[in-house]
């Protein structure tokens, strides 16, 4: 050991290691075996298989942990269903009650479990101990309160049920708080799969709720590696799933949980956008991207892993990047003046060492700092990539390491095309000294959380979770919620007739049948003929005759044939939402202007409310015609109402900082209509879309679409612009996987058959977009609480949370 | 770019000693630099308050830093009441800071442990050179009409020129806080450039009085008018401000003394005053160093710390480390 004498002239650091020997002295306490914990009660596996669970930092074995099999899963569903009415009907404060306890619990214990995390996951224990610990706490106090309140800010929602909730290895505890936390304060039970890299904090924790006097049966541990996953999202018994992992695995439960009635949230990958303006204050850009790329080495799906820096100030940047690069420490994670710990497995430091081998190979500059990486135990050293284009692999793949890749870029416009050049859209960093460019370019990234001046800020105040393929759902906040409950009205729901798609499929069978929509006599009350009528689609603010060339009869009630709709196609489907695209114009504008166009409709349908009431008798044979318009315009002005009033938040994050939760629109909606109520599902489902800002490509009731392509002459009259609402008439049947399946499109709404929503769920996999569906089941349009009102508009947007500390 | 210690090795021309630090000779005022300076101060906070988290030492290493903390110190008493006697006090304690026996527990008994100069006011400058005759511990006078700066410029040009003479090697001026506030950097930088030429051999430390300046930007902007007009060190604070040696603002210093030195090459030391009284306080203001600007600013030559009870926490912290048990002021010789 070096000698005081010596020390004082190197100034050198030296060890300061956190001691294990707690942690360790748990996990032996348990015999250094672990089952699940179920109903409050270590159960052994049923199957009897375990596996080993090692400290990356060493390679050595911590523990042996309970493989979980489809029994154990059955087990801890069973345990979680028998808790959850008691659960639930405790009442908000006896939830608060407990769910403060778990926070204090934890508070009580945080060392052992920054300890025991850093062990079992390799992360440092600074972070371990100061920042995943700190929050897990605070998720738990947040949500107390939301337990607490949940009787009358969310009086019309009710629990799920089970929550089958599966998490990541980078933040193993963290990520078991922000799903255990809302689930059960907001009454719903849970059974949690932690990584099986990283399973000790949970079962940690687990004893922790047994400790604090949680009811068994609340919260449930099942451990195991990706079959236990299966089995939980198989689980016909499990009410929702909830998931933080990559998005290729978000995508198989996405394809898998189709149709099931299982609720679905996802926080999925990223390579989220770092934008340096030539104003910014470079020092602290520096330490941006040391907590950026180089906290939890780099393993972090919401990491700035692509720095995009304004060409005056890239080479300035490039050089203090790298003096601070070497002031950096990578080693022993539970050495207190660590920076950078190890990484979670080797087969991870492999996937690294390839894609950073490969940046090099397409010719990117490779920048690493002098000093050498232990060579023990899985640790790689911070990477800087120059000389990166936007077509790199390394600028396009999530790397989960500990490595940044670095483009410039001349032009805000310009900055923000880089940073929205991805599938992902987890989060985004914004470094300006100008608040005008900061709030400029927040709103315009494709990203549910924008940091300005600041990276990886969480709090459980404040919603977290993708756009487009880094997942849907939000963790954190009010918006967090939502996740966790449905509305109360929605609990006796029956399977029923409202089934577009197959109506669609008896049209189209009728079709073929008849051979020629003009075969069949119509019957008229006068002698003269009657001026044909061409319903056309409507796309791009024209009226167009379908691709196909192909009409689709419409029969009234009696059985006659009311009318002819064209048979849209893929094609239209496509021109269609390549028109609701280019009408960008509509999301951009202001929140009044679209009030006062669909004000506009609704004075336009009244206006012409004799011809819709005729239409309505003849097509449906509902006495209640008149009143199914009257309903119509009233659904327009209250989605006309609620326009300028969908209001953000500003969340209390414990910062100097204001939290922005801006709902904003979800671009382009492919809605395809219930066969119920023609009219008013119609302007039921497509005014709150397009009065919240988004774009909508509408596939109409599948027996009555004369109504809908009657109402584009409505919206002719009412200053629409071209492209926001675009009409396909066809077999539902046809078009739905058509929009589903759709790369550009953001979000279906669906409101036809089971088969029909498990169809659109799968499809829409292919670029996660959002979906809406009913499963089939029943939904009354004249019912105001069903057919308006906050389900629509929370469908219709997502929360981006834009973090501005602030402060001269 | 190479890496800051590179650089300013580099900076030091042939000279071997690592100690030798060529004096900043100052350059033209820069107004385009002054104005284009950026402080974030949410993130400098930030970086401010994981400092103190991302680093830390113990044991040897614990009791080295802070031997070396000792130092580092510019021994300090400037209150309405200092005498001769005090002030002679306070030289003995300069010359011996950490008793013999302690360092020989420590093994450290080779070090020659003492403190880097010892800081009074112009009247008590006579006193404590005779007191330190011999020991090679510089006497550092403030001056310039210390605490606010506001007597005559003339007043205060000739306080400098009475110290020097009085034997004190190193002067502390004041700035004046109005040119800052009201955005003169020419008048600051004109003022500074002429103490410096008053100080002549003297090295001059310019103190900011960060805590009247309202914000991080101006300090980062007075830094560096300072240093243009030559400082060899820029200093925190009086001790006599409300808000005196805080880490933001240190942070923001040696951010614009590395931003200097990237630029010209010369290198300016930096002085924390007022407020740091803990051994651990030391510790992390020297990780601030190390961290930001490197080894070369964990020597006199280029730190100081400006404080008076900060040394007898450290010689606690010292007795805890060599004996187990926790130590108490009393046992302690005071200054």
């Amino acid at each position: 050991m070096a000698s005081i004498p010596q020390i004082f002239e190197s100034m050198d650091y030296g060890p300061a290691p956190e001691a294990a020997t707690p942690a360790l002295g748990w996990i032996a306490g348990h015999g250094g075996r672990f089952g699940h914990l179920i109903g409050g009660e270590w159960i052994e596996p049923a199957e009897g298989q375990y596996f080993e669970t090692t400290n990356p930092a060493t390679g050595k074995a911590l523990a042996t942990i309970a493989q979980g099999s489809g029994a154990d899963v059955d087990r801890a569903v069973a345990a979680g269903r028998a808790a959850q009415p008691a659960w639930a009907a405790a009442g908000g404060h006896a939830r608060a009650r407990h769910l403060y306890a778990l926070a204090r619990q934890v508070q009580k214990h945080s060392r052992l479990l920054s300890v025991l995390e850093s062990l079992d996951n390799g992360k440092p224990i600074r972070e371990s101990r100061d920042i995943d610990i700190p929050l897990v706490a605070r998720h738990f106090y947040h949500h107390a309160g939301w337990a607490q309140l949940m009787e009358t800010e969310l009086a019309d929602m009710a629990p799920l049920g089970v929550v089958g909730q599966i998490i990541p290895w980078n933040f193993p505890l963290l990520m078991l708080a922000w799903k255990i936390a809302p689930a059960i304060a907001m009454g719903n039970t849970v059974v949690l799969k932690p990584a099986e890299f990283t399973s000790l904090t949970a079962l940690l924790f687990a004893e922790l709720c047994r400790n604090a006097g949680l009811p068994p049966g609340v919260v449930n541990v099942v451990t195991g590696d990706g079959r236990t996953g299966e089995a939980i999202v198989a689980h016909p018994d499990i009410d929702k799933i909830a998931f933080t992992g990559s998005t290729e695995v978000g995508r198989i439960i996405r394809v898998a949980t189709a149709g099931s009635g299982k609720k679905l949230s996802l926080e999925l990958g990223g390579k989220s956008p770092f934008i340096v303006f030539e104003d910014a204050d470079l020092d602290s850009v520096v330490e941006g991207v040391v907590d950026a790329i180089w906290f939890n080495q780099g393993q972090v799906c919401c990491a700035g892993s692509r720095i995009l820096a304004q060409e005056g100030v890239a080479e300035r940047l490039t050089a203090k990047l790298r003096a601070r690069m070497e002031t950096l420490r990578v080693g022993d994670p539970l050495d207190k003046a660590v920076d950078i710990g190890a990484i979670i497995a080797p087969v991870q430091l492999e996937k690294i060492t390839a894609l950073v081998r490969q940046g090099e190979e397409e010719g990117a500059t490779m920048w690493q700092p002098s000093w050498s990486c232990p060579t023990e135990g899985c640790f790689y050293p911070p990477t800087l990539f120059t000389d990166v284009a936007p077509s790199a692999t390394i600028a396009q793949v999530e790397i989960f390491g500990p490595v940044v890749v670095m483009m410039t870029f001349r032009t805000p416009t310009e900055a923000v095309e880089l940073a929205n050049n991805t599938r992902y859209g987890l989060a985004a960093s914004v470094w300006t000294e100008s608040v005008n460019l900061a709030l400029d370019i927040a709103p315009k990234l494709a990203a549910g959380t924008v940091w300005v001046n600041c990276t990886n800020m969480f709090d459980a105040s404040a919603g977290f979770g993708g756009y487009r393929e880094s997942g849907f759902g939000r963790e954190g906040g009010r918006e967090g919620l939502r996740e966790y409950v449905k509305p109360r009205w929605s609990d006796g729901r029956t399977v029923g007739q409202s089934d577009g798609a197959r109506a669609g499929k008896r049209i189209g069978r009728d079709n073929a049948r008849n051979k020629t929509a003009s075969d069949r006599p119509t019957v008229r009350p006068s002698d003269l003929p009657p001026i044909d009528r061409t319903a056309k689609l409507y796309i791009g603010g024209k009226q167009v005759r379908p691709d196909s060339g192909y009409s689709l009869v419409v029969h009234d009630a009696a059985g006659g044939i009311a009318g002819e709709v064209g048979r849209g196609n893929r094609k239209d489907i496509r021109n269609a939402v390549e028109a609701a695209q280019k009408a960008v114009a509509w999301t951009k504008g202001t929140a009044h202007n679209r009030a006062q166009v669909v004000y506009f409709i609704a004075e336009n349908l009244a206006a012409r409310g004799d011809e819709f009431r005729k239409r309505l008798r003849a097509l449906t044979g509902e006495r209640a015609a008149a009143r199914e318009v009257d309903r119509a315009i009233e659904r327009a002005f209250s989605a006309a109402a609620w326009a300028d009033k969908w209001d953000g938040q500003v969340h209390h994050t414990p910062f100097r900082n204001v939290t922005l939760a801006m709902p904003e629109p979800l671009g382009v909606i492919g809605i395809v209509c219930p066969e119920t109520a023609p009219l008013l599902a119609f302007v039921s489902t497509v005014m709150p879309a397009v009065a919240l800002g988004n774009r909508v490509v509408v596939v109409p009731s599948g027996t009555a679409p004369l109504l809908a392509t009657d109402f584009y002459q409505v919206l002719e009259t009412s200053d629409v612009p071209a492209g926001v609402i675009n009409i396909v008439t066809g077999d539902p049947a046809e078009l739905t996987p058509v929009l589903a399946a759709h790369d550009d499109v953001d979000g279906v709404w669906h409101f036809g058959s089971a088969e029909g929503a498990a169809e659109v769920e799968r499809l829409s996999a292919g670029n996660m977009k959002r979906t809406w569906v009913d499963f089939g089941l029943e939904r009354d349009w004249f019912d105001e609480e069903q057919a308006a009102g906050r389900e629509f508009l929370e469908h219709a947007t997502q929360v981006k949370n834009i973090w501005v500390p602030y402060g001269e | 770019m190479a890496q800051i210690s590179t650089q300013a090795a580099a900076s030091g021309g042939g000279h071997l000693d690592p100690r030798f630090i060529p004096r900043n000779p100052g350059i033209p005022l820069e107004l385009d630099w002054v104005r284009e300076v950026r402080v974030n101060r949410s993130a400098v906070e930030r970086r401010a308050a994981t400092l103190a988290t991302r680093r830390t030492v113990k044991k040897e290493w614990q009791a080295a830093w802070l031997l070396r903390a000792v130092t580092l110190m510019d021994l300090t008493t400037l209150s309405g009441d200092d005498t001769p006697g005090r002030v002679r006090r306070l030289c003995a304690k300069a010359r011996q800071p950490v008793q013999p026996d302690l360092l020989e527990q420590l093994g450290a008994s080779s070090l020659r442990i003492r403190t880097a100069a010892v800081c009074v006011y112009h009247a008590m400058v006579p006193t404590a050179v005779e007191a330190l005759a011999g020991s090679g511990i510089p006497v550092a006078a403030v001056s310039t009409g210390f605490p606010a700066g506001l007597s005559p410029f003339a007043q205060r040009l000739a306080e400098i020129g009475a110290s020097v003479e009085a034997g004190a090697e190193e002067i502390d001026i004041v700035i004046t806080r109005a040119h800052v506030l009201t955005g003169d950097w020419q008048a600051l930088y004109d003022e500074v450039r002429a103490f410096r030429e008053a100080c002549g051999d003297a090295h001059i430390k310019t103190i900011l009085a960060t805590g009247e300046l309202g914000t991080l930007r101006n300090v980062a902007r007075a830094s560096l008018v300072c240093m243009m007009a030559g400082a060899d060190f820029i200093k925190t604070s009086t001790g006599k401000e409300s808000v005196n040696a805080v880490l933001p603002v240190g942070l923001v210093m040696v951010r614009a003394i590395r931003d200097y030195l990237e630029r010209t090459g010369h290198l300016v030391g930096f002085k924390p005053a007022g407020g740091i009284r803990t051994a651990k306080d030391s510790l992390v203001w020297l990780s601030l160093m190390k961290e930001e600007l490197g080894p070369r600013w964990l020597r006199p030559e280029l730190f100081r710390f400006g404080a008076s009870a900060l040394l007898t926490d450290i010689e606690r912290q010292l007795e805890y480390f060599a004996t187990g048990r926790y130590s108490a002021d009393y046992r302690h010789p005071m200054g």
